[in-house]
């Protein structure tokens, strides 16, 4: 027996394994896709995820069932916290909606699949690296994809500058325009205090290859994390300036900007 | 003077496992003569085989004899395999022979065999390459540029020539009975090298299946470039856990390091100029392939991993 499969029967509780296999992916005969996804892994994944989405951020999810339940879907939202801690609860509240769940992908930042492990780890979860063509195929396989146009710039920001929604790369609403792909704008608001960073050491990050090295506390702080998930936008395909284009990108930044607000008026503290 | 009714078709790589496969599925149909450049392969009564380098001044006597129609031009020396120069001479400058030859014997279709090791391994790639997708590889390993200029070159002929036919075929991993290359070489072996950390998608697809690609493409002369690979995709270390392969972890980071192990134990199995294949996947969309030439693998994964599975110890 497998690793995987030894950890599958041990933690998968049945009724999840269960919820799970409803989701269909276009997979190969051994349960892999062309992007290293793998469903054993992701009920694995799912089953350790649970704890961390319910009781450690005690996070709620609002406007969950706006996703589509078929067809190509870009989730667009803020990113924060140094880790990637927001996809991954984005990723477990669409997969455990009641209503027709859905596995999402996530487009992941470009130095990830160089690290040993983790890399592959996350491709397995259903992470890909965030490259154009990858987004492409998934939409045209009816993926669910979440994206985060800020990339490092969000994620990798400092504490001062925490819910500043830094510039958006203009990537994904090409995409949403070519393949007619609606747009769930996404706010997160409690990732950012997760991991407050102070400082980024700039050389060590170069020199070790990563786009930055935080100054801050070795731990995670159990915030109460919210998720704002707006109205689908749509977007005609037809042919757009650079300028038509930044305003639809601004548009999307907007929405999100707003559901931010929101998550922002209705928590009571941090914790 | 005897009139022809079948086509007269030259096959290169005679000692390979794919012609003859591919000889095997034509011979029917086809006058075939075979050429290899390191041995004469005997292939019955019927077919006449040559051991030729196309770079001798003789290979021009075969066009002059034979008037051959089309050319299936399967044989090179694979990257583990002599010294950079002499794979670039075998491969590049010889296909230029054979493709000048073709010209000025007007041959009609011309089929190229490639790899997909073309597109280079990094870790930027995306999963599901397109034909269109820039070719990194010589920009990664010196020892891969021959694979790249070989396609450059068929590229040139390919628009320069347009009655020769060209079709330059873009597989996966070969794997299967009498394929002698790397990655088959570490699917049959009982314990094989992985780099700690790292396994890669990879497609494999089976030397039967190619087998019946490359005969489709005979048949259908539509000239360009195609990535052959079925719609199915394994990481590295699972597949060699199901062929039954012990994997042995080498230190992955920094990348120097695997790289100087390798070149240290100088395995041929596992050639530190393809690391990075060992590393990061170059996963290669072949549906254009195969709707254009109704093309549908027959082999699945599973069986292809029986048969190394089960044949730990080939003869």
């Amino acid at each position: 027996m497998s690793l995987a499969s030894f950890l599958k029967s041990r933690l998968v509780p049945a009724e999840l394994e269960e919820q799970l296999n409803r989701i269909q992916k276009p997979i190969g005969s051994l349960g892999y896709d062309p992007w290293g996804f793998n469903t054993d892994t992701l009920k694995i994944g799912f089953t350790l995820t649970r704890p961390v989405y319910e009781k450690y951020f005690r996070t709620e999810a609002s406007g969950v069932e706006k996703v589509p339940s078929e067809g190509p879907v870009l989730l667009i939202a803020n990113h924060s916290g140094q880790l990637p801690l927001d996809g991954l609860l984005i990723g477990y509240a669409l997969a455990s909606r009641p209503e027709k769940p859905r596995v999402p992908r996530a487009m992941i930042e470009r130095f990830l699949p160089t690290v040993p492990w983790l890399g592959n780890w996350l491709n397995d979860l259903g992470a890909a690296l965030g490259d154009p063509v990858n987004c492409a195929k998934m939409l045209e396989n009816d993926e669910a994809v979440i994206v985060f146009p800020e990339g490092v710039r969000g994620s990798g920001k400092l504490y001062k500058d925490r819910y500043q929604l830094q510039r958006f790369g203009s990537g994904f609403m090409h995409l949403a325009m070519k393949y007619n792909t609606p747009i769930v704008p996404v706010g997160v608001v409690g990732c950012e205090e997760s991991i407050p960073a102070i400082a980024n050491i700039k050389p060590l990050a170069k020199l070790l290859g990563v786009p930055y090295i935080p100054v801050a506390l070795p731990v995670v702080f159990p915030v109460k994390v919210r998720l704002n998930f707006g109205e689908p936008m749509y977007f005609d395909n037809r042919e757009a300036s650079q300028e038509e284009l930044t305003e639809r990108v601004e548009a999307v930044k907007t929405e999100i900007r707003k559901l931010i607000e929101k998550g922002l008026q209705e928590r009571e503290g941090l914790f | 003077m005897s009139t022809q009714s079948r086509p007269r078709l030259l096959i290169t790589g005679a000692g390979g496992a794919l012609s003859q496969q591919v000889i095997t599925r034509l011979k029917r149909s086809c006058d075939i003569v075979a050429i290899d450049f390191r041995q004469q392969v005997y292939l019955g009564d019927d077919i006449p085989s040559y051991c030729i380098d196309l770079n001798n001044r003789s290979f021009e006597d075969l066009f002059r004899r034979y008037r051959f129609d089309g050319i299936i031009h399967l044989g090179r020396l694979r990257t583990s395999e002599l010294t950079r120069m002499r794979r670039y001479n075998a491969n590049v400058l010889g296909t230029q022979k054979l493709l000048d030859f073709a010209h000025k014997y007007q041959v009609k279709r011309v089929i190229i065999l490639s790899t997909f090791h073309v597109y280079g391994a990094m870790a930027y790639n995306p999963a599901l390459i397109d034909e269109e997708a820039p070719l990194k590889s010589a920009g990664l390993s010196a020892d891969l540029i021959d694979s790249v200029e070989l396609e450059n070159l068929a590229n040139i002929y390919l628009w320069r020539y347009p009655e020769l036919n060209i079709t330059v075929l873009r597989p996966c991993n070969i794997v299967g009975p009498g394929v002698r290359n790397t990655i088959s070489s570490l699917l049959s072996s009982e314990r094989a090298p992985v780099l700690a950390g790292f396994s890669p998608m990879m497609q494999f697809i089976h030397i039967d299946d190619m087998a019946d690609a490359i005969v489709l493409t005979w048949q259908k002369p539509v000239k360009g470039v195609f990535n052959v690979a079925p719609h199915d995709w394994v990481p590295y270390q699972q597949a060699l856990k199901i062929c039954g392969c012990k994997r042995i972890p080498i230190i992955s980071i920094p990348p120097a390091v695997p790289k100087a192990i390798a070149r240290l134990l100088n395995l041929k199995s596992f050639p530190h100029y393809l690391m990075a294949f060992f590393k990061y996947p170059v996963i290669i969309d072949g549906r254009t392939f195969a709707k254009e030439f109704g093309f549908t693998p027959k082999r699945s994964l599973k069986e292809i991993f029986r048969y190394y599975r089960s044949n730990k110890r080939p003869v």
